[in-house]
């Protein structure tokens, strides 16, 4: 199971936070601050899953950007770690071309596609064209 | 793609001033101008998290006046709730919001409430009271007619609904599976994944619409089932079996790529569908062969498949090779399997490297020659500079380890402890450590030193049940009574030298632990008087840094030694120092060994040398109080109440106004004070000595005492499950700046065990050597040779007390190399079997086989002979599940017949030679269940301590043989049966009986319940025959006595919630406490606890481990049953059995 979904930038500032499992608000930001410092203090040839407490993490670096996904032991590390990136991917298509700002200033967007993929901890669509589908209709909607 | 991202972010700063000009091309950018950007620019612009707080304050306070405000419209609304988002991710609560995030959902359109619906999801938690107020916005909006309305409630509801208000949606979004548009299907079936999570009674009823979903023409909706499926695969694997088929079909279609290319992800078909349906596979073929027979085709087209060397493909492997080691074996896929586990351990990629790791560790336990294969790479991961692939090769080495290579594993588990600073990790390694210690300690000094490492390192975080054990290990010494003397004798001395080093610091249960054992046995030392130890505890007393618990026991230990040195300086000294004490625990120890000191001759009796582990004779009646007791109530004192019945009373009076006047008040100070007596850690208390009694209460009361110090601490307490782990809030982690002896200790350890195993010459050589050592014992080979050392040491250290518990790992592993003779995965390395020994001069595998059997049920019931089973090591064996390399082992276990001799003759002598052998067990008769012309079945009941054994008795009365003999039980979910529920035999020759054991479970409590089954055999060439048969199954089946103490009775009585009373009529006859108890005792096999006047307890447990205990107070024809147990229904069930008896005697 998918415990928290995370996209923490170099600096530490958090740019998306998803709990699948209840956490306090106070809980959030010092487990926050601890992961991001627990993987920027890996080098690139170190391994991308981290034991960590009782659960793991599984992490991907896009240049500043850290996308970091805590996971129990039920989960396949690499499926989650491809997983990360098929997010990105969706979000490569849906903003053509994603920097941190897109992820940024359009945070309810991100939230969209991201609640379109994982629900209740569980990964539940990876088909691009579907994840995408329910978004681009409210935007043509949005427009008209 | 990955590429243009990167290359993206990395102009990220240059993007940041440009963005406003070069606004993205395909959707429109969020202007930077807007509040929300304006809001993350100046928080990224400010340096200090104090400027930060003020500002997202301010800005907070903006948005509370904007969202209250009467005339903010729905836009601005959902820009509000987009910054109020943010706000949260920076961690500032914004409960104001809430309710206009659902207001938005109510009124908004379309994008505004979608982000209304978002919000309410970010915001709120599964049980917040806010959430009822959505009900109606999600019942309004799965009724309309817009679909992307209908969508987002859809979506809503799979994430966060309130429990009890799911039958108002239910219909509704059950409607919503016969929708056309396959987004539709799709969210409701996530709907009811939801509502399967959180009320998985509400959806009991629409299983067949599930199914109908999982044959969905629409892959979408077909794998959003599949989320369920697992979900309940996962809980009752048995019901679903029927399912196989389709599943497997959907793999097939899904590995052939008969799925829409928009499901691939780089050129693989649906990886995240594949894996889940290989993870359903794996639970549905386990311990199956039919069922895994189907699935075995389809596991191989999936790792052919898997080819590619894309990250994704290892992932769908790995999944692969999980299920194929989860499923009942095939040979030829194992071999696969084993070779795709090669590809990933010997990969460059360091991901793929731990994955193969992991798997590694996993399948290691069924084939430990794959361990062999690798060695060479797991030694190469063991200093690998990365910790994490160092702490999975770890994991890997405590699987495998066994009592030749322990030393160098631990040593390698200390190596990596000392660079390990993360408390997680230091628990779960300590206590690996310190198992894996007990387990298979070479020699007394390194059993020493590796737990004075462990002690050192594990400090204060540790589990305590590792000092707990340690010393109980030592206190109940082995069968060996010299090396216990020794074993004490190594870690006295070692302490004491650990005593000696100036300024060192020792974590406070160390300390503990060093102070009970130099108090009991310190006399062992024969130069060393036991003053030099009295000051040795005595400066630790004075050290600032103990704890007042810590001084407590080495208070205990100076009390202990003070006979064995009456004239000592230091304990005047010491005595005068903490009569003084403002610690008043301090001060009452300081005075009870002052007031003993000047009766030496008392103290050497009360203090005896090394009997810690012998029972004292309490009376716990107090009987010598019944004077006190009637002065009280002649003048007038209240009789005492028990504190259920007082509890009750208040309850009922609780509610009406007490007229009555008060009574008089009965003095409970001297009762209180002995109360506290009793609490205090180290427990020596004189309450009553001090203040002055007579002296023979005196006597028996510092008797007790006697039996607390010891007891409390070190007793069955340590064992007791509720125990917990204190480690994870104890705040006090062990001072870093101060243990650099600390680290020496360590260090010393690997010094002396390196110098022992390694020496640092060339490096290819030395791994050599490592795997040499590290994988001995491993493999078919070395496996061979094992079978003729009978191996001493390995249960060196085991308790005398586990007897029972050694006896049944004996079983277990006589199971195991059962297996082996018909299982090639099975090498694994064993222990201490006396009995192989005369198996391995036969040199026939056939014989092997029923010698093997034979001599297995023997030693089974031999060693089940006793037929109570000690509660408290049963309740430490749950706690502390071991995962060693046999009692893992998942391996189905099945018995070889009893005797191949055919004869039918020997069906008697069989028999009667099988009643002989169960004659020490307890039984029941053999029940004919099924017979016809050809064949006969007959069963017997074995009640064992740990299952109740069923004896299958297949007799051919013919003079032909009969073919493909299958005995089969069907599984029911109220049983739970150990081995294989089939059994067959290819043949039965003429006139011979085959016998075939079942160990079986409870799994629900139930009265009376039958297990039935078949028989189906072939005669020749002619069609199978098939005979039916049931058995019927009692309660009592299961249920055996609990052999525990009146004090753990009190202590577990306390601990249970579900409690059932009832009074029983009975004649006057019956009605007397010794006949109830002797027919519960009989006909129940309740354990008769104690006796207490007319009331008596008894304690029983249910199979495998549900205590139950039992309170009954005879009283004026009626008996009075008071039943409390952790299981809530296993009290009633019980009472009914109990009226039965009763009513029957």
């Amino acid at each position: 199971m998918i415990k928290f979904f995370l996209m923490v930038n170099k600096q530490g500032q958090t740019r998306l936070s998803r709990y699948y499992e209840h956490v306090e608000i106070n809980k959030r930001t010092i487990l926050e601050a601890d992961v991001i410092k627990t993987c920027l203090s890996r080098s690139k040839e170190q391994c991308s899953f981290i034991e960590y407490k009782d659960f793991k993490l599984i992490y991907r670096q896009y240049a500043a950007l850290f996308i970091v996904v805590g996971i129990n032991e039920t989960e396949n590390e690499m499926a989650v770690y491809e997983f990360i990136h098929n997010f990105v991917e969706v979000l490569d298509m849906y903003f053509s071309r994603v920097s941190e700002l897109d992820i940024m200033f359009n945070l309810d967007k991100v939230h969209l596609i991201l609640d379109e993929m994982v629900l209740n901890g569980c990964i539940v669509e990876t088909n691009k064209a579907r994840i995408l589908a329910p978004l681009l209709i409210l935007d043509k909607m949005a427009e008209s | 793609m990955s590429d243009i991202v990167e290359k993206t972010l990395t102009a990220l700063p240059g993007l940041f001033l440009q963005h406003q000009a070069a606004s993205g091309s395909g959707v429109p950018r969020v202007s930077v101008s807007s509040r929300l950007g304006s809001l993350i620019r100046s928080i990224t612009a400010l340096t200090s998290k104090h400027e930060e707080e003020k500002l997202i304050q301010q800005e907070l306070a903006s948005l509370k006046a904007t969202v209250s405000a009467p005339g903010t419209t729905l836009r601005l609304m959902k820009e509000c709730m987009v910054r109020l988002i943010y706000c949260e991710m920076l961690g500032y609560e914004s409960s104001f919001g809430y309710i206009h995030a659902i207001k938005l959902a109510q009124q908004g359109n379309l994008l505004e409430k979608r982000v209304g619906y978002l919000a309410v999801s970010l915001f709120l938690h599964e049980n917040h009271e806010l959430l009822l107020l959505l009900v109606n916005t999600v019942v309004k909006d799965l009724q309309s007619t817009n679909l992307v309305e209908v969508c987002m409630a859809l979506t809503i509801v799979s994430q966060i609904f309130p429990r009890e208000m799911i039958p108002a949606v239910l219909p509704l979004i059950e409607d919503k599976l016969q929708h056309s548009k396959e987004i539709i299907r799709r969210k409701a079936v996530q709907a009811l994944y939801k509502f399967h999570l959180i009320a998985p009674n509400q959806v009991q009823h629409i299983h067949v619409k599930f199914r109908k979903a999982l044959c969905d023409r629409d892959v979408g909706v077909m794998a959003a089932s599949l989320h369920i499926y697992l979900r309940m695969i996962k809980e009752n694997p048995s019901a679903y079996k029927d399912l196989t088929g389709s599943f497997v079909t959907i793999l097939k279609q899904v590995v052939g790529g008969k799925l829409p290319v928009d499901f691939n992800y780089h050129s693989v078909p649906a990886p995240w569908l594949q894996i889940q349906l290989l993870r359903i596979l794996g639970l549905l073929g386990k311990d199956d062969p039919r069922t895994s027979e189907l699935t075995y085709d389809v596991l191989d087209e999936s790792l052919r498949r898997a080819e590619l060397s894309h990250n994704i493909t290892y992932a769908i492997l790995f999944e692969c090779v999980q299920t194929i080691y989860t499923i009942y074996p095939k040979p030829e896929l194992l071999e696969k399997a084993a070779r795709c586990i090669g590809k990933f351990v010997l990969s460059p990629k360091i991901n793929l490297k731990y994955l193969g790791l992991k798997a590694l560790t996993y399948v290691i336990q069924q084939d430990p020659n794959l361990a062999l294969q690798h060695q060479m790479t797991i030694i190469e991961c063991l200093d690998h500079p990365d910790p994490i692939i160092k702490r999975e090769t770890l994991e890997l080495l405590y699987r495998i380890t066994n009592a030749q290579n322990v030393s160098v594993i631990v040593q390698k588990m200390l190596e990596y402890l000392q660079q390990s600073k993360e408390e997680y990790i230091i628990i779960s390694l300590v206590g690996k450590i310190a198992e894996l210690a007990e387990k298979y300690a070479p020699d007394n000094e390194w059993f020493i030193q590796t737990m004075n490492a462990v002690f050192s390192v594990g400090g204060d975080v540790m589990h305590p049940d590792i000092p707990n054990n340690f010393l109980r290990l030592l206190a109940e010494g082995f069968d060996d009574e010299n090396e216990d003397k020794q074993l004490r004798l190594y870690a006295v001395q070692s302490y004491l030298s650990l005593l000696e080093i100036e300024h060192a610091f020792y974590p406070q249960r160390f300390l503990q632990v060093m102070s009970w054992v130099l108090g009991e046995y310190s006399y062992l030392l024969d130069k060393g008087t036991p003053d030099i130890v009295i000051t040795k505890l005595y400066r630790l007393l004075m050290n600032k840094s103990t704890t007042s618990e810590t001084k407590a026991w080495i208070m205990a230990a100076v009390t202990k030694l003070t006979p064995q040195a009456p004239s000592s300086k230091t304990v005047e000294k010491l005595i005068q120092e903490f009569s003084v004490s403002l610690d008043t625990c301090m001060r009452q120890h300081a005075f009870e060994l002052k007031h003993l000191r000047e009766n030496v001759e008392l103290m050497k009796n009360l203090l005896p040398i090394d009997k810690s582990c012998e029972d004292l004779v309490v009376d716990a009646s107090l009987s010598f109080l019944d004077g006190f007791v009637a002065e009280g109530l002649d003048q007038g004192a209240a009789p005492y109440k028990p504190h259920h019945q007082r509890q009750e009373e208040k309850l009922s009076q609780g509610k009406v106004l007490n007229f009555e006047p008060y009574g008089l008040s009965f003095s409970s100070t001297m009762s209180s004070s002995g109360c506290t007596g009793r609490q205090s850690p180290a427990g020596i208390s004189l309450g009553s000595d001090v203040s002055g009694n007579s002296a023979e209460t005196g006597q028996k009361e510092t008797n007790s005492l006697k039996l607390e110090g010891v007891k409390k601490l070190w007793g069955k307490e340590g064992y007791l499950p509720k125990k917990e782990n204190k480690a994870g809030n104890n705040p006090e982690l062990q001072p870093i700046a101060q243990d650099s002896t600390l680290v020496e200790n360590v260090d010393q350890m690997i010094k002396k065990d390196q110098s022992q195993s390694l020496h640092h010459s060339e490096e290819e050589a030395e791994k050599q050597r490592l795997a040499s050592t590290l994988f001995v014992g491993l493999g078919s080979e070395s496996a061979v040779s094992l079978l003729g050392k009978t191996d001493t040491v390995s249960h060196k250290f085991r308790r005398k007390s586990k007897v029972n518990d050694i006896k049944n790992r004996e079983v277990t592993s006589a199971h195991n190399i059962n297996c082996s003779s018909f299982n090639p995965l099975s090498n694994a390395p064993y222990e201490d079997n006396d009995h192989l020994n005369n198996f391995q001069d036969k040199g026939d595998t056939r014989l092997k086989k029923c010698s093997l059997g034979s001599e297995f049920l023997e030693s089974s019931l031999k060693s089940e002979s006793l037929t109570e089973l000690h509660l408290v090591d049963n309740l430490s064996a749950c706690s502390l599940s071991s995962p060693s390399l046999f009692e893992d082992n998942s391996m189905e276990i099945f018995h070889p017949p009893h005797s191949t001799v055919s004869s039918f003759a020997n069906e008697i002598t069989l028999t009667s030679s099988l009643l002989e052998e169960l004659n020490e067990q307890v039984h029941s008769d053999l029940v004919e269940l099924c017979n016809n012309e050809m064949l006969k079945v007959s069963s017997c009941k074995i009640w064992k301590d740990d299952c109740l054994l069923l004896v299958w008795l297949v007799a051919n009365k013919s003079s032909l043989e009969l073919k493909s003999m299958n005995l089969e039980i069907t599984p029911t979910e109220n049983f739970k049966i150990l081995e294989q529920p089939g059994f067959c035999f290819p043949v039965i020759e003429a006139e011979s009986t085959k016998s075939i054991q079942h160990r079986v479970q409870m799994e629900k409590p139930f009265t009376e319940e039958g297990l039935s089954g078949y028989v189906k055999y072939q005669v020749e060439e002619d069609p199978y025959i098939q005979l039916e048969f049931s058995l019927t199954l009692s309660l009592l089946d299961f249920i055996r006595p609990m052999k525990i103490c009146t004090e753990d009775f009190g202590k577990l009585w306390l601990s249970f919630a579900n409690d059932v009373k009832q009074n029983l009529k009975m004649s006057d006859s019956q009605a007397n406490l010794p006949f109830a108890l002797k027919t519960l005792q009989q006909k129940l096999r309740l354990h008769i606890v104690d006796i207490i006047g007319n009331e008596g307890i008894l304690a029983c447990h249910l199979l495998p481990s549900v205590p139950c205990l039992l309170h009954l107070r005879a009283h004026e024809g009626t008996v009075a049953l008071w039943f409390r147990s952790s299981c809530s229904s296993l009290p009633d069930y019980l009472l009914y059995q109990c009226q039965k008896v009763m009513e029957e005697s």
